[in-house]
């Protein structure tokens, strides 16, 4: 299954995530990390949910990352696998593991980045086997 | 200061529809408290204190207040966490009762998903600072269970036959209940070779989806020991989030893990002393997760705990949902708190079927899982005993 033939719902985009959902759309993935606790965090806010500090500041991420667990959505129309994948960076983010043969999806399976777009909205970050 | 003691559930009712073609979700409420009056030989007139989640209907409790006629409020709350809720609000009105903020709290859940094939979705989502990062990925119920699965399955080596053990327990027990929706008793083997949902779910590992409700009766001590049922008294409640962290992400947990402890605490007893469970049972893996939170095993050990029978009543040891569960009896507003605490009160009354009624039983639990289980879920405990 190509993720083509699944269409995807367009995020909404806040003054606050605006930044993100531009880089996604620009092929790049943002992480925000704290410059007083030094922790990156996902979603991104403001502050840092960890020490509070209003000091974040958006950082490119390597897109590099591992699976951290899955779920292949069998009775969708298009199956699709929904999974958390944890960050070189250090963050898990709710993701799609996409363009891949879902049997072969284990925990721990290095992937990277990959950006699909959106019905009348920015590209999603998602990514594939590396 | 504590709650043990200070409060008693003298009434509750479990709606028998499990399709309400012909009723409204106000209409539902609205039975399920006369069911529970009636339970409990109260009318609405006595009522003082109202809690309700996000399944009823309007402005937080005013709206449901206002069709039932509730003209004697002087507490109430919406306290939202999903199927949880009614398990909260049983505990807060518990403290509002110990602190004399009203005396007689009645608590309600109805909803028609069946009917209405709503989608199960978080309410008040727009705005919503997180699901912008999840919806857009599909991130549905059954996926969101399935991820802690696949998590579990990972880090401890549970299998899905342990899983499927949860479904057959659940479908012993629902045997005995006329209104369950799936009554038929179930093998490990017809979970494993059902259609398959969201990896590694299948269906049977998925509660039923069913219209539906319930309602309790909380009071103080006076009250109960005026009345002619069965006292049921309160012993330990408590609750807690479990949030993602920022991306510092770890599944396997629930709430129970902070919940249960401080209701334990406050119930002064151990899971040694407890003689029945109701847990939660959107998927066979929240009991097994929930049941680890709560310290009836080891973390990692709740697939080896549920297997071979250990949740049947008179066949295991802990005896669970004997009314059949979310699983195969009924999960009315896509919520099973409410259903949960209504089976540990018939269990501490004696009055379970009598294929299912677990022997002097004396102190029960009921435990609830709200919301999204591998994103945001509120957990609650309630520790029970018969007086």
């Amino acid at each position: 299954m190509t993720t083509a033939e699944r269409k995807l719902a367009a995020p909404e985009v806040t003054v606050e995530t605006k930044p993100y959902w531009d880089a996604a759309t620009e092929g790049k993935l943002l992480v925000k990390k704290c410059n007083d606790c030094g922790k990156s965090h996902h979603y991104p806010r403001a502050a840092c949910p960890f020490c509070y500090s209003l000091k974040t500041e958006w950082q490119t991420a390597s897109g590099k990352g591992t699976v951290y667990s899955f779920s292949v959505l069998h009775g969708a129309p298009v199956p699709y696998a929904l999974a958390y994948v944890t960050l070189a960076e250090g963050p898990t983010m709710m993701t799609n593991i996409v363009d891949c043969d879902f049997k072969a999806l284990k925990v721990g399976t290095p992937v990277k980045v990959v950006f699909k777009p959106t019905v009348d909205g920015p590209a999603l970050p998602m990514f594939t086997p590396a | 200061m504590s709650i043990n003691g200070k409060a008693y559930i003298v009434g509750a009712f479990e709606h028998p529809t499990r399709k309400a073609e012909d009723k409204s979700i106000p209409q539902l409420h609205a039975e399920c408290a006369r069911g529970a009056l009636e339970d409990a030989g109260l009318t609405f007139d006595d009522i003082d204190g109202y809690f309700c989640a996000g399944d009823a209907p309007g402005l937080g409790p005013l709206s449901m207040a206002d069709y039932m006629g509730l003209r004697k409020l002087r507490h109430f709350d919406s306290t939202e966490c999903g199927g949880s809720a009614p398990i909260v609000h049983v505990g807060h009105a518990a403290e509002a009762i110990a602190m004399g903020k009203c005396d007689i709290a009645l608590v309600t859940l109805s909803g028609r998903p069946r009917t209405l094939a709503m989608p199960r979705t978080m309410p008040n989502s727009i705005h919503c600072p997180d699901i912008p990062f999840e919806g857009p990925y599909g991130a549905v119920t059954a996926p969101v269970y399935g991820l802690v699965a696949t998590r579990h399955m990972h880090e401890f080596g549970t299998t899905r036959e342990q899983m499927a053990w949860v479904k057959v327990a659940a479908s012993h027990h629902a045997q005995h209940n006329p209104f369950a929706m799936l009554p038929k008793v179930v093998t490990v083997e017809d979970v494993l070779n059902s259609p398959p949902v969201a990896s590694p779910l299948n269906r049977l590992d998925c509660c039923v989806i069913s219209d539906g409700g319930g309602a309790v009766i909380v009071t103080k001590p006076e009250i109960a020991r005026s009345l002619k049922r069965p006292k049921v008294k309160i012993l330990g409640a408590a609750e807690s989030p479990k949030l993602q962290n920022g991306g510092d992400v770890d599944i396997t947990h629930t709430g129970a893990r902070w919940s249960g402890p401080r209701a334990f605490a406050e119930a002064k007893v151990t899971q040694k002393d407890i003689k029945y469970v109701s847990i939660y049972d959107s998927f066979t893996i929240t009991v097994i997760v929930t049941l680890e939170d709560l310290g009836f095993c080891e973390k990692g050990q709740g697939g080896k705990f549920v297997a071979d029978g250990n949740l049947i009543s008179g066949v295991g040891k802990l005896p669970f949902n004997t009314d059949g569960g979310g699983l195969c009896n009924n999960h009315p507003a896509s919520r099973g708190g409410m259903t949960k605490i209504i089976e540990a009160v018939r269990q501490l009354r004696g009055e379970a079927h009598p294929a299912v009624q677990v022997k002097n039983c004396d102190i029960a639990l009921a435990h609830g899982t709200g919301g999204f289980i591998a994103t945001r879920t509120g957990g609650a405990t309630l520790i029970m005993e018969r007086e």
